[in-house]
């Protein structure tokens, strides 16, 4: 079995994959990565998708050892230094998921398309994101979120000094922020 | 949506308490589920529509690596059972028998026949190759008509027919409505059949624990589930335990009790270890249930003056193969539900349930509302283009007016409140309807290639299943109450345990808003507990729109009860009588003094030390409620929508799309508008982009994601959403439910946009999904090859 090495979310691997196994498979069957799920067989629905050095990639459309030597973030490594990322906290307060299923692969595919455009029109939002299918929401408030959350990462980029009035990160998954949203 | 000092989190647009783990994957999907030496499951499935089996060997699959042991449907012919049908619609109904695995025939492409257990999913799925099944092939049955002419090919030959059910109502005298009319207008609307594809697909694992099971599945009624479980295998209930832990989306699909689970089940036991199996989507749409899928003739007869006088609705409902849950009962929820929101003096209704070799029908969103709403608010738009009347004044002149509530409709539903005029004034202001009317003048007058369109939906529906009474009046198995219990810790918190079981929903944060006010408690310190029959032993579990009116009432019930013990205990320290007390924002006070109080938590912990109770007090707060509904709740709302459609290339695009809807009282506004969204999604879905399409021989051709059309964000337009308030009398909470009206209002506005726009081409009807081909098809009257114009 051909040997990889690769960092997940800031950890070192080396792992031997069985070279037919999918990017997918290795991250939920062998890491235990398992907030990244699988939605379909046809590469059509978005849900596993992941950051590939930084790119969006739907993770069962790469094979694990193509993975060798790269650098993946899935949606359990996306919050850092303490805090959500700024996609995870406009998810949050626009109500952009219901059942959540396919969240991880919305915000990162959505993290991909403000890394290309970084003021996107509503029309490009969905464009943007018509790999990430979701049976729940009816996109708009995906939509509202993504715009929000791209008005933020602008302002922060232009004002570099740190936020005050940033969330915290909530310790553990019950720890939910309370954050009143005022659609 | 304002909230008051009293009830500071009803009404409020509370972020929801389930997002963190969802938002950081720490998410606990069935799939997520790894056990200690859990082997894993998978299926060898027919590829054939209708066949006999002749033979299984599954002895190559045994000599490949990882492989355990693998069965055939007949190994497990003594102990499989039959899958459960809670809804024999009529006393003669035809009720074929349903093994989990078939043993002698296949009767849709895509049931299982045999299976292979290993120790990985991988070597489970390479060992399928390996199985050996002869077939001998039986004719397909895909018509519905077809089936049930004389001679037909059966699907079960045993049953001598393909009907399986005729289920008839005649209310009034339909008759005389019809002879004396000004005006009759007869149509055949085609629901296609759909695949309801919430996100995560199905997977079941189990685990046998000395004598017992826990079985974690993705389902939506894990209550149920274990008591089908129990009675199809004749596990005894106490030894099952069933957990839904988190599910990813359901929309009718995993309200199911389906062979994967029973089987599980089955495995578990004789292999002694767990078992586990996860769908994969293209299975999963093949073998999950699917919905919709009926023919549906319809009459209205009217005065000149638009006046309705009868409604006559024949339907054929296609079963599928076999019937499973609630198969029977989908198009029966929708019988009462024709004649919508209009007065008229007679109504006749009859249902033909027919057997296909297709996958069984059952639930989606809705559940047979959907498919009455589409033929009374498509037939009505036909109408009034037939009394040249526009057709928001057609409804005007029949709806039921606000001050006729509670109004009892030829249908027999007592309607409790209302407000249509309200509803559709609030839209039409919103869409700019008359604006828009003018531009379509403008636009027609000019022949523009691209004419637009707008549609009217005016909806209701009935929520809140069910009264148990009225279920058992139409033979449904089981009651619709709801049980909720409410849990004073002695550190004051609380736990709230819910027998509705959310799989996108947000119940925890809209039930802990109920209980915040209700007991005057921080909407952080409470946490709700579902979906597991050890943790929530009693509830009917969530679809329906039922959780918030039925499960919420319960929820409310159980806080009021908490109150009362409270109030007990509260009135012993302050020395007070108990009717003096008043409790309010948690706290209970003499009423009109300045005497000490006492908050909630205080007594709470009062009771947990118990060292100075009430005579006769137990020490505890702890208070449940199990309510069963007086009656149904009827959301409605009025829906507008207009299309631009391209008359060259039969491309339709939403230009707008207004929805305003009357749930009655919102408990969490956010929440509300999220619902409404994700149904306008399906129901737009189910007119412009989706169909489940069987080829001749009877295989699913839109077998996988790639091939069946759910909609991306690039393909649904911006929606202009607002509500009116009516509240419910039905329920405390003057609530209505709103999981379904999004999908039972929009799928009619979108069509009758679709129609309103090509009228001045001659065209009455775009069958759905108006895809491009047939809407332009319909505006060239070109042929596809079966000659149909459509």
């Amino acid at each position: 079995m051909p040997n990889i090495r690769v960092t997940v979310d800031g950890v070192r691997y080396d792992d031997q994959v069985e070279a037919r196994n999918l990017l997918v498979h290795y991250l939920r069957e062998q890491l235990g990565k398992v907030g990244t799920p699988i939605g379909c067989d046809t590469s059509n629905c978005g849900a596993c998708t992941v950051l590939l050095d930084g790119l969006s990639a739907k993770s069962c459309s790469v094979l694990a050892v193509q993975a060798d030597g790269h650098d993946i973030t899935t949606i359990e490594g996306l919050a850092a230094d303490g805090r959500w990322h700024p996609l995870q906290r406009a998810f949050h307060e626009h109500h952009a998921l219901q059942c959540g299923y396919c969240t991880p692969g919305m915000i990162l595919a959505a993290i991909d398309l403000l890394r290309e455009n970084p003021d996107p029109s509503d029309e490009e939002i969905r464009e943007g994101l018509e790999g990430n299918l979701c049976r729940c929401t009816g996109y708009a408030n995906i939509v509202a979120a993504v715009r929000a959350a791209a008005a933020e990462i602008r302002a922060a980029a232009a004002a570099p000094a740190p936020r005050a009035s940033a969330d915290p990160v909530p310790s553990a998954a019950a720890a939910a922020p309370s954050v009143e949203a005022t659609p | 949506m304002t909230t008051t000092p009293e009830a500071p989190n009803l009404g409020r647009a509370q972020a929801r308490k389930e997002d963190a783990r969802l938002l950081t994957g720490r998410t606990n999907w069935t799939d997520n589920i790894r056990l200690p030496g859990a082997l894993h499951v998978a299926f060898v499935r027919s590829p054939l529509a209708h066949a006999r089996i002749t033979g299984v060997d599954y002895s190559a699959a045994l000599e490949l690596p990882g492989v355990v042991a693998a069965f055939s449907g007949a190994d497990f012919a003594d102990e499989q059972g039959s899958l459960p049908c809670a809804w024999p619609v009529t006393e003669d109904i035809v009720t074929p028998a349903h093994p989990p695995m078939a043993v002698d025939e296949v009767r849709y492409a895509g049931e299982a026949v045999a299976c292979v257990v290993a120790r990985d999913a991988q070597s489970a799925a390479d060992a399928l190759e390996a199985v050996d099944v002869d077939y001998e092939p039986l004719p397909a049955v895909l018509d519905m008509e077809a089936a049930l002419a004389d001679g037909a090919d059966l699907v079960h030959a045993d049953a001598g027919t393909n009907r399986s059910f005729l289920w008839p109502l005649t209310e009034g005298d339909v008759d005389a409505a019809f002879d004396g009319a000004d005006v009759v207008v007869t149509r055949r609307y085609r629901q296609q059949r759909l695949i309801p594809a919430a996100m995560e697909p199905r997977a079941v694992v189990c685990r046998p624990e000395g004598d017992s099971f826990t079985l974690w599945s993705a389902t939506q009624i894990p209550h149920v589930l274990r008591v089908m479980l129990a009675m199809t295998t004749g596990i005894p209930e106490q030894d099952i335990r069933v957990i839904a832990p988190d599910v990813g989306g359901g929309f009718g699909s995993k309200l199911q009790v389906t062979a994967e689970e029973v089987l599980a089940l089955l495995l578990a036991r004789r292999l002694g270890l767990p078992v586990k199996w996860t769908e994969t989507r293209s299975e999963g749409f093949q073998t999950t249930h699917h919905g919709r899928d009926q023919i549906q003739d319809v009459s209205i007869a009217a005065d000149a003056d638009g006046r309705i006088r009868g409604l006559k609705v024949d339907l054929l409902a296609d079963m599928g193969a076999y019937l499973m849950l609630v198969t029977p009962g989908v198009p029966i929820l929708g019988a009462l539900m024709f004649p919508g929101i209009y007065k008229m003096d007679a109504y006749s209704f009859s249902c033909t349930g027919v057997f296909t070799t297709k996958m069984p029908t059952d639930a989606y969103r809705g559940a047979g509302r959907p498919e009455a709403t589409y033929a009374i608010e498509r037939i009505m738009n036909e109408l009034a283009d037939e009394l040249g009347m526009d057709p928001l004044e057609l409804r005007r002149r029949n709806w039921i007016a606000h001050e006729e509530f509670p109004y009892t409709t030829i249908a027999g539903l007592t309607y409790d409140s209302g407000n249509y005029e309200a509803a559709t004034e609030r839209a039409v202001e919103l869409f700019g309807y008359s604006e828009l009317r003018a531009e379509q003048e403008r636009r027609r007058a000019a022949g523009d290639p691209v004419q637009l369109g707008i549609g009217v939906s005016t909806f209701t529906e009935m929520c809140g299943l069910a009264p148990s009474r009225v279920l058992g009046s139409l033979r449904y198995g089981a009651g619709g109450w709801e049980h909720a219990s409410v849990r004073m810790l002695p550190t004051g918190k609380v736990e709230v345990v819910t027998g509705s079981s959310a799989h996108g929903q947000g119940h925890e944060t809209a039930w802990s808003q109920i209980v915040a006010d209700r007991l005057g408690v921080p909407f952080e310190d409470i946490r709700v507990l579902h979906g597991d029959t050890q943790v929530a032993p009693r509830g009917m579990d969530t679809y329906g729109s039922r959780s918030l009116v039925v499960g919420g009432t319960a929820v409310v019930r159980a806080c009021d009860r908490v109150v009362d013990k409270a109030r007990a205990i509260a009135a012993h320290m302050l020395e007070a009588a108990e009717e003096d007390l008043e409790f309010s924002g948690g706290v209970f006070r003499v009423r009109g003094t300045e005497r000490p109080s006492a908050t909630i938590q205080e007594v709470s912990l009062a009771a947990f030390a118990a060292h100075d109770l009430p005579e006769e007090m137990e020490a505890s707060l702890d208070s449940e409620a199990t309510v069963d509904p007086d009656d149904f709740s009827y959301p409605h709302g009025t829906h507008l929508c207009a299309v631009e459609v391209d008359t060259e290339t039969g491309r339709t695009r939403i230009r707008s799309y207004v929805a305003v809807d009357d749930v009655g009282t919102i408990v969490n506004p956010m929440i509300v508008e999220g619902q409404v969204h994700g149904g306008l999604a399906q129901g737009i879905a189910q007119a412009l982009y989706e169909e489940a399409v069987y080829d001749t021989e009877g295989n699913l051709v839109t077998s996988t994601m790639a091939d069946y059309l759910l909609p991306s964000a690039a393909d649904l337009p911006d929606f202009t959403t607002d509500r009116t308030v009516t509240p419910s009398t039905t329920n405390p909470l003057g609530v209505k439910g709103v999981g379904e009206a999004g999908t039972i209002a929009s799928t009619p506005a979108v069509v009758n946009a679709v129609v309103d726009a090509l009228r001045p081409y001659g065209v009455r009807d775009v069958p759905m999904p108006c895809t491009p081909e047939r809407v332009w098809r319909a505006v060239t009257g070109v042929q596809d090859n079966e000659g149909a114009a459509q």
